[in-house]
């Protein structure tokens, strides 16, 4: 029998970096990172697939490495760094990924892309000239009904190219 | 040309708003109460007394203010059971709550009681009397097309090769999961969801609630992927909300979890497909005899059109004087199975393709050289007497093939490999295939499609069309194919994001329709609107067709110019429905697919090494989109073949996780090279024809006769999953 007293929920507060802005979030404490973001800070950018940790559609970075956001306790983010795709332009405009994104089609619904994009964003960032089997491994975790992903490591690979072109700017 | 989507940045910056990404105040959370057993009477509906149900909403079919039925090609379909259900999860009651974990709680605390029946699975048993829930015999739809006198043929011949292929489900695994927004505008009832057809829900809801369109409002949101599986399903969700939104006097959400929705949802028809051959000892064929029957679920919905697509590419694109087919789609108590991708062609194509090669065999011919001797060639006519003459040359396409997948010498090398390697085999395979673009027969006459053009004060042009884009990029390419037609920037045209109460009805997303028929008459819209412009020195284009537009607008101030374009039969294309006799399409597009693969003998695992696809899709409009469209559903051919197993229990998936049911990842595919002839085609805009479905229909065959080429052996069914495949190897000893 569920008591109204069982079903009372009290919020939580903890305070981390998303997108390079430090905020006290309150949240119920059952949440996941994806819900908080999503429900609790209205960040809808993070797209959700399964909620049980096997597509890989709600990848955020958390202190730069990609997680799976649906299977972290928002409890468990106090003091990280969180980064999503709403955070991925730089002051000068788009990211290189999501220039080549757009350029070689590699969004076709774009239900997947902002998982794409961030654990590629992770990959370039040690790895600015990965071969195509490294790509392969490194997106294995992201699921795409759309593309065959050829193109995806095709955007990948020409966003490299700009990115070693640029230097080490990041 | 390649213009950049038109919705690219939103998509990559996270502003897209799909419908699980709009909040609406007040909004409550609806989910459904589904039948626990295949087939059955309702008894009762037991509440559970530990929950306080006050603040709950609750539907059932006694709330439906209409007709109870999900409105499609016929109305057995109810939107809610009332007193018999005939598939596990069939929805029963609707529930909405506030609070998500309080909606979760009522579901968990409800149970349907129901009387069971025996439910019927098996769709190749003859149904017994008990069995019978459809008509006298249970079949959703019987399809004959006859050519010539096969009996006779069969009579004389000598040569009669026979074989029967079976192909498994499939599941969309759109990435978005299906979900609708309804709510209340004064007298209107807004819904907004994930669909490919917003006037097939439209539809759907003027019966259901028994109300004039006028009191209803369809809105597409952005797609996470269609597939097919969003083009009738979404009308029960959207029915549901409304019910659910209607009675609570606020908003409903109904976003289905991945598990319901790949648990209850329509999914790719399994079929059983055999063939009779009669051939000569050069290989040609003198008749064919092709009996199809594909499992249609418990409701009708769509297996009628899916069946007819499905028995007019039976054949394959070879010439045949004597040819029966036949097809059946039957009842099982299945959920119902629904429109996927190529919509019953890639069934009956891989059986086609498969015995193609089995022929092959048994004549000792090489399979590329049995398809050249049987290809149809110019003025040759398809089953139903339609002549094909759209320039295509099969024999050459398939040779370019050929080459391009370097076929002969890897056939050499292939046999010494085999020969020597201890545990792997190594093969190639071909498909030759086409795929009729737009609806069957007189579906576009039926269906009558409407497209707006609007010409505005400020010289750009818009576009207004039914058209959903689930990725494809529909946007992109009617924005595109305007700015041809006029000589404008593409990125001046502005294409309205469908809402019915906005857009005309240019018909359905589906059918590889979109760039071919609603493309032409946006074609057409914009020559009218040059000539409407033109002022007595010829229809302006580019820069003159803006200054005409501006012009027009002073001279006429708050003119709406708008110019209406519905769809016309083309003259002399001729169509009947009952003798399945005439042009069953506008066109065709065609295709020679090859593939190489690895099979290992130790894991039964099969690795498709590298992957030709060449196609004739008439002139590719934008060469990104179009490469992106053939890679993706190449993509989802492999799936299907090798890796995509729907497993039933009751009649419905139980493998209903992206854990165990598992579609290809970046690591599983190879190199898929596209490639493409073109050849303008007179019925598509600036020579355009389809090309969403197409894709899938190459896979299966080929990489199921490079398997057969690898393995010397004949494998007749998919999916080969290496479970599969080590049984059929071991049951070979
Ligand atoms: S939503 Fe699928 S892994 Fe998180
Ligand atoms: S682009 Fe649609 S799932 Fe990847």
């Amino acid at each position: 029998m569920t008591t109204p007293q069982a079903t009372v929920r009290r919020k939580v507060q903890r305070t981390f970096t998303v997108n390079g802005d430090v905020e006290e979030v309150s949240f119920l404490p059952h949440k996941t990172l994806l819900e908080v973001l999503r429900e609790d800070m209205h960040l809808t950018g993070t797209k959700h697939g399964c909620e049980l940790g096997e597509c890989g559609t709600c990848t955020v970075l958390m202190n730069g490495e990609p997680v799976l956001s649906c299977l972290v306790l928002g409890l468990a983010c106090e003091g990280a760094d969180i980064e999503t795709v709403e955070g991925m332009a730089g002051p000068d405009g788009p990211h290189p990924l999501q220039k080549t994104f757009a350029s070689i089609g590699a969004a076709q619904c774009g239900y997947c892309t902002p998982g794409f994009l961030l654990t590629a964003k992770a990959l370039v960032e040690w790895n600015s000239n990965p071969d195509r089997e490294t790509l392969k491994e490194e997106l294995s975790g992201v699921l795409c009904r759309c593309t065959g992903y050829l193109q995806i490591f095709q955007a990948v690979e020409e966003a490299c190219v700009e990115i070693r072109g640029e230097g080490e700017t990041k | 040309m390649s213009l950049d989507r038109v919705d690219g940045l939103d998509k990559l910056s996270g502003k897209s708003a799909f419908v699980d990404d709009l909040t609406v105040p007040g909004c409550l959370f609806g989910g459904t109460i589904r039948s626990p057993v295949a087939r059955g009477r309702i008894r009762k509906i037991h509440f559970s007394t530990a929950v306080d149900w006050s603040d709950f909403v609750i539907v059932d079919h006694r709330d439906i203010p209409g007709s109870n039925e999900v409105a499609l090609i016929e109305s057995d379909q109810p939107a809610l059971a009332s007193t018999n259900v005939r598939h596990l999860h069939e929805p029963v009651l609707l529930l909405a709550h506030s609070k998500l974990h309080r909606l979760r709680e009522g579901l968990r605390s409800i149970r349907v009681e129901i009387e069971a029946a025996p439910p019927l699975f098996d769709v190749e048993a003859q149904p017994t009397k008990e069995m019978l829930q459809h008509g006298s015999d249970n079949v959703f739809k019987r399809i004959d097309i006859r050519k010539g006198d096969p009996a006779s043929v069969f009579a004389k011949a000598s040569r009669v090769i026979e074989g029967t292929y079976r192909t498994g489900s499939q599941e969309h695994v759109y990435l978005e999961t299906q979900g609708m927004i309804a709510h209340q505008e004064g007298e209107t009832l807004v819904v907004r969801g994930s669909m490919q057809c917003p006037y097939y829900i439209l539809d759907a809801l003027t019966i259901a609630f028994d109300r004039p369109k006028e009191r209803f409002r369809v809105i597409q949101c952005p797609l996470g992927g269609g597939f097919g599986g969003k083009e009738e399903y979404p009308s029960v969700v959207a029915i549901h909300a409304a019910l659910l939104a209607e009675k609570a006097g606020r908003p409903v959400k109904i976003i289905y979890d991945r598990q319901e929705d790949m648990a209850v949802t329509t999914k790719r028809h399994p079929s059983r497909v055999r063939h009779r051959t009669a051939v000569d000892d050069d290989g040609i064929i003198l008749a064919m005899e092709i009996d199809i029957l594909f499992d249609g679920g418990a409701y009708v919905t769509l297996s009628p059109v899916v069946l007819s697509r499905g028995t007019l590419h039976a054949t394959g694109p070879y010439r045949c004087d004597h040819v029966h087919v036949h097809g059946e789609a039957k009842l099982t108590n299945s959920p119902p199975y629904g429109a996927f991708r190529g919509f019953g062609a890639p069934q009956t194509l891989f059986a086609i393709e498969r015995h193609m090669d089995v022929i092959a065999r048994d004549l000792g011919l090489d399979p590329g050289e049995l398809r050249r001797r049987n290809l149809l060639c110019q003025g040759d006519t398809l089953a139903t007497g339609q002549k094909v003459q759209d320039g295509v040359d099969l024999t050459a396409l398939l040779a370019r093939g050929e080459e391009l997948a370097g076929v002969s010498l890897a056939t050499q090398e292939y046999a010494a490999f085999n020969r020597s390697h201890p545990y792997l085999r190594r093969g190639v395979g071909r498909a030759t295939f086409y795929h009729g673009a737009g609806f069957t027969g007189s579906g576009e006459t039926h269906l009558a499609s409407e497209v707006w053009v609007e010409g505005l004060a400020d010289g750009r042009v818009r576009l207004l069309t039914a058209q959903t884009d689930m990725g494809q990029g529909t946007m992109t390419i009617l924005a595109q194919i305007a700015g041809e037609t006029l000589s404008v920037d593409p990125r001046s045209i502005e294409v309205v994001t469908p809402d019915t109460s906005l857009v005309p009805n240019s018909g359905p997303t589906v059918a590889s329709r979109t760039a071919m028929v609603v493309g032409k008459l946006i074609e057409d819209g914009c020559r009218e609107l040059q000539r409407i412009l033109d002022s007595g020195s010829g229809p302006p284009s580019g820069k003159d067709f803006q200054n005409a537009l501006e012009l027009h607008h002073r001279e006429n101030p708050g003119d709406l110019l708008r110019v209406s374009r519905s769809y016309q039969t083309p003259p002399g294309q001729n169509w009947d429905e009952v003798s399945y006799q005439g042009d069953a399409y506008a066109c065709y597009s065609w295709a020679a697919h090859l593939a190489h693969v690895e099979v290992d003998l130790r894991t039964f695992q099969v690795r498709v090494t590298d992957y030709v696809a060449l196609q004739e899709v008439g002139r590719v409009l934008n060469e990104v989109l179009a490469r992106g469209q053939i890679q993706g559903g190449v993509a989802q051919g492999l799936g299907w073949t090798l890796l995509e197993e729907v497993i039933l229990e009751n009649g419905a998936m139980k493998n209903h996780q992206m854990m165990n049911y598992i579609i290809p990842g970046s690591g599983d595919l190879s190199p898929i090279r596209v490639f493409f002839e073109e050849i303008p085609s007179p019925s598509g805009p600036g020579g355009a024809k389809g090309i969403g479905e197409l894709p899938l229909d190459g896979p299966a065959p080929a990489i199921i006769n490079a398997v057969c080429h690898a393995l010397s052996a004949s494998i007749r069914e998919i999916p080969l999953t290496p479970e599969v495949l080590m049984e059929f190897l071991g049951g070979k000893e």
